[in-house]
């Protein structure tokens, strides 16, 4: 109980409504923008790194709803990432199908994946979790290589794939199209995402985190909601993978090494744990932090990162998404 | 919704306008500067090849100093990529569509590489000498911009089964090789001259670079009944084998090394250089701890450059004389540019180079490439370690092709 | 049948690494009630100083004591630093420092000590012993994990500060009523597990040579042995670290593949904690609420 009432209240408070006071109408006019501005910009470069930061921040949702919301810590979700990116790999260069067949198929198999190892992870609480996870997310690449399944994965070559041109006749170049695509979808998981950390299972979901012995005396079922919450999480992040494979056009073992499931999880933590807007600073922060920290230090840019990661777990623990908030609630005072 | 679809038109015929009008090639280069791109493993776990890209970086910031090329300062920007393909894709975008450059230079990396194949192709961006030891780079009908550098894993190890073939018909090959890019090329390279009888000489063993020891495959292929060894693996687990084989008491007729890890203080002299004697390997590179160099002029010319220029970096690191090789290779081409640097003309120097003598090159192999031959370093010697050096032999085998 | 006996000595050569490992793990498990991330790439940094000491030209014991004692303080800095003010915070957060920790003493080891593989020198005889299936270095190194398992027993069992670091660990509410200084505890089993990881790390080195990324694989399979033998038991930690060794080179010869070892040890860590949380050797805690 004294661990409840200590805890920092970013981590607490767990959903996030849009702020009184903003109109959601403003809100989806900044949507619109987002949405719209990167394709007067120039570079195409700046698109494909927004792509990216995109497809980031709807796997790092992924993984705050099962870790941030549900308490279950999963250093491994790089692992759904993979499965997903090469669920559409082999869709898209083996099968010849459409591309976006690709995102709901790796969705529904990331979600039954998660199901399945969300089963055995009831039973491990906390650090175990974490490092059984962790162990997952090192031996991904070893499993994606693995000679039985190399006519579809490549083996370590891995498998080339092309990104999408528009449909419709739309006058957008591949990158334009992958940009408004992923954005969409992007908000499209949100809202979903959002909506559904509002209905009852959201607050079961947060209840369990919180105190799961009173949950359960309330009436829930522990095991099936902690099962179903893994299952979510894993397909969202899977979608994100498969999304992935469309804008690298590229997989292979090495795209997944342990540090994209650690990747995840510091943009989790930066962006705000148990905040479904945090996810987007967290996907922002994860694409072009590396490049602030390679402009710092040529020789260590991975020591610059984890010392990045431990300042915001001690300045601000709330991620971004706490300190708006925060920020936020001293302006309506 | 039409307002939004003229929008989105719009939009779209604003970005690409100026990307049709733009259809020079100089890109790059302006009166007074080029720009080189590269991108380097400086960290994640591939984070050793990183003493690559700095010791590029000091040695371009010294060729300014001493006044440039052809009149222009080198403004090279050398990427990190954490060896994540991915992140290979996003910076290799950036060095071709924000900063511009003018080509890609000796970019790290099987898997990196293989994912901005294709894209730098059609964007005609010159891909040259790529880091790494691959078969696939020297393909110029499919991929006339790609131009790798070395001698590949697969030439090696052909190499090395023709010389086993030669010696002992019957013999039998053990395999250790890393389960990835770098050691499958080795199989595949033997798989080539041995055709259908590779699965009745050949028994191979994989290990993973998350493996401690490689004691147990080692003592799986000795009590597999194979009389030779060829070993395809990084330096610690090279150093490894070498003593575990002999500590077990195997005394394989042939041992072939991976010049991946011939290195004298990292592999050979930490196994125990009295255990690894009789190990053949073929080499290109002079090998900065092997004591055969230390009077060679080549070496101390590289020698002195590194005590002026880098004076704090580990001498015995073999991959400073390998990129001191590789950007003496690239000045090369800049020279033979002789001012145009448009991108047609950087690729037609590039595949133009004649006989060029590199110092830390094995003496008498040269780097020569043409407008149908991408494989620049085609040459190799073989060498057996004999407890102090490794002794050269024979004369230079040709591999490519 | 030959092959399979050379495969079982071989695995538990590599067990003791693992072995060793793992009883840095129940250490740190058994004074703070965490299982610290980074303790592998502590362990490689502390490996290195003692390099960097024998390289000047130190004897090896007064090399190896003075690591030993250098983690031991480097270990209390970052309980102090890092983790106590993160006291009463969330798992999550301390999951969050120790992947943080990891970032920083990984690239900071290629940083300050390159990435080029290093030999370590070894005290022991080190020739080939039982056909070279095991190295005098391993039987070496075995005895000492040995006799740092015996000393963590007295410890623990028959000293009153070991007692106080058990009790500060397993109830420290209690433990500050009856007067143990609980922070101070926490820090002193940091200090103690990473000068235990420094004995590994040294012991492990001459085996599989000195990198920077020299313990990740190890740290894996060294949890799997932990777990295997009781997270809370020392000398399960060893049993299990020997027998995660022999179960790997059974496994990767005859079953699975060399391919899937560490995929191997995943399977055993998963089994160990649906079937058997507590391992084999450990002590079932029931929780009362």
């Amino acid at each position: 109980m004294s661990e409840l009432s200590e805890a920092p209240p970013s981590l607490r408070s767990a959903t996030v409504r849009p702020a009184p006071g903003i109109p959601p109408a403003l809100l989806w006019a900044l949507g619109a923008v987002a949405l719209l501005l990167p394709l007067f910009m120039a570079e195409s470069f700046t698109l494909f790194q927004l792509t990216t930061a995109a497809i980031y921040a709807i796997a790092i949702l992924g993984l705050n709803i099962i870790t941030g919301y549900n308490g279950q810590i999963s250093l491994g979700h790089g692992a759904f990432y993979a499965v997903g990116a090469y669920v559409g790999a082999i869709m898209l260069d083996k099968l010849n199908l459409p591309y976006w067949s690709t995102l709901p198929a790796a969705a529904v198999i990331c979600g039954i994946l998660g199901w399945g190892i969300g089963r055995p992870a009831l039973r491990l609480g906390g650090l175990y979790l974490a490092l059984t996870t962790f162990s997952l997310a090192v031996a991904v690449p070893q499993i994606l290589k693995y000679r039985g399944i190399e006519e579809w994965t490549g083996g370590v070559q891995g498998v080339l794939v092309t990104k999408p041109d528009a449909p419709f006749g739309l006058p957008l170049n591949p990158d334009q199209y992958l940009y408004v695509l992923t954005v969409l979808l992007a908000l499209g998981v949100f809202i979903l995402a959002r909506n559904l950390m509002a209905s009852r299972l959201g607050r079961a979901i947060v209840a369990i985190r919180d105190h799961a012995l009173a949950a359960e005396a309330m009436g829930m079922n522990i095991a099936n909601i902690k099962t179903a919450t893994f299952a979510i999480s894993a397909a969202i992040t899977g979608l994100a993978g498969a999304l992935s494979a469309l804008a690298v056009e590229f997989v292979s073992p090495d795209s997944f090494q342990a540090s994209l499931s650690i990747t995840l999880f510091v943009g989790m933590v930066v962006g705000g744990v148990a905040s479904i807007f945090g996810a987007v600073f967290g996907g922002l922060f994860v694409v072009f932090m590396p490049n602030i920290a390679e402009g710092l230090s040529k020789s260590a840019p991975g020591v610059i990162y984890g010392i990045i990661l431990i300042a915001f777990l001690f300045l601000l623990p709330g991620g971004v998404a706490g300190l708006l908030r925060r920020l936020g609630a001293r302006l309506r005072r | 919704m039409l307002n939004r679809r003229t929008l989105l038109a719009s939009g779209a015929a604003l970005l690409a306008a100026p990307r049709l009008g733009r259809a020079q090639t100089v890109v790059g280069v302006t009166s007074d500067e080029i720009k080189i791109g590269s991108i380097m493993p400086y960290s994640g776990p591939a984070s050793a090849y990183g003493a690559i890209g700095r010791l590029q970086q000091v040695f371009f910031k010294a060729i300014n100093d001493a006044g440039g090329i052809s009149g222009r300062k080198i403004n090279f920007i050398s990427l990190d990529d954490g060896y994540q393909p991915p992140k290979t894709v996003e910076q290799t975008r950036r060095l071709v569509e924000q900063d511009r450059v003018a080509f890609l230079f000796n970019t790290l990396g099987t898997p990196g590489n293989t994912a901005i194949q294709r894209y730098v192709n059609q964007r005609k961006v010159p891909h040259l000498f790529l880091a790494t030891g691959a078969d696939k780079w020297g393909n110029p009908q499919e991929f006339p911009w790609t131009i790798g550098y070395q001698p590949s894993y697969r030439t090696e190890a052909q190499i090395f089964t023709k010389y086993m073939l030669e010696h002992d018909r019957n013999a039998k090959l053990g395999i250790l090789y890393q389960n990835d890019d770098f050691g499958k090329d080795y199989v595949a390279g033997v798989r080539d001259v041995l055709g259908t009888r590779f699965d009745a000489v050949v028994k191979m063993v994989s290990y993973e670079v998350t493996d401690a020891t490689i004691d147990s495959q080692v003592v799986q292929l000795h009590g597999s009944g194979v009389d030779c060894l060829l070993t395809a693996a990084t330096p610690k687990f090279a150093a490894q084998t070498i003593r575990k084989v002999f500590d077990i008491g195997w005394r394989p007729k042939m041992h072939f090394m991976t010049d991946v890890s011939i290195s004298v203080a990292s592999v050979m002299n930490p196994a125990g250089p009295e255990k690894g004697v009789g190990i053949l390997t073929a080499a290109y590179l002079k090998e900065p701890t092997d004591p055969t160099w230390q009077a060679d002029p080549g070496m101390n010319e590289w020698r002195a450059w590194m005590r002026q220029h880098m004076p704090d970096a580990d001498m015995t690191d073999g991959n400073y004389p390998y990129s001191y090789s590789v950007t003496k290779c690239i000045m090369q081409v800049l020279t033979q540019c002789n001012g145009d640097f448009s991108r047609e003309n950087i690729m037609k120097q590039a595949t133009s180079l004649n006989n060029v003598v590199i110092p830390t090159l094995i003496n008498g192999i040269t780097v020569s490439t043409s407008a149908t031959n991408f494989h620049p370093i085609r040459k190799m010697q073989l060498a057996k370690w004999d407890g102090k050096t490794w002794e050269r032999f024979g004369g230079l085998i040709e591999g490519a092709g | 049948m030959n092959g399979f006996l050379h495969q079982i000595i071989a695995g538990i050569a590599t067990g003791g690494i693992y072995a060793s490992v793992a009883l840095a793990l129940v250490m740190i498990y058994q004074a703070t009630h965490h299982v610290n991330f980074a303790q592998g790439e502590m362990a490689t940094f502390s490996t290195y100083i003692a390099l960097t000491l024998v390289n000047a030209g130190w004897p090896f014991w007064l090399a190896f004591v003075a690591t030993v004692g250098i983690s031991f303080c480097l270990g209390v800095l970052i309980e102090r630093v890092l983790m106590r003010p993160m006291d009463k915070a969330p798992v999550l957060t301390h999951v969050g420092l120790f992947i943080g920790l990891v970032l920083v003493v990984s690239n900071l080891t290629g940083w300050v000590f390159d990435y080029t593989v290093k030999p370590f020198p070894t005290p022991f005889f080190d020739g080939p012993l039982l056909g070279g299936l095991v190295s005098g270095h391993e039987l070496g190194s075995t005895a000492v994990t040995l006799v740092v398992l015996g000393l963590v027993y007295l410890f623990f069992r028959h000293t009153s500060l070991g007692l106080a670091m058990r009790a500060a660990a397993f109830n420290p509410v209690s433990a500050r009523l009856v007067g143990v200084r609980v922070g101070w505890m926490l820090a002193l089993g940091w200090g103690l597990a990473a000068a235990i990881g420094a004995i590994a790390g040294i012991m492990v080195a001459p085996v599989v040579f000195l990198e920077p990324n020299m313990m990740l694989g190890i740290l894996l399979y060294a949890f799997a042995g932990a777990l295997l033998g009781g997270i809370d038991n020392p000398l399960g930690a060893v049993v299990g670290g020997f027998a995660v060794g022999v179960i790997e080179n059974l496994g990767g010869t005859y079953i699975v593949g060399t391919e899937l070892k560490l995929t191997l040890a995943l399977v055993i860590i998963i089994g160990v904690l649906l079937v058997k949380p507590s391992g084999l050797f450990g002590r079932v805690v029931l929780s009362r609420v």
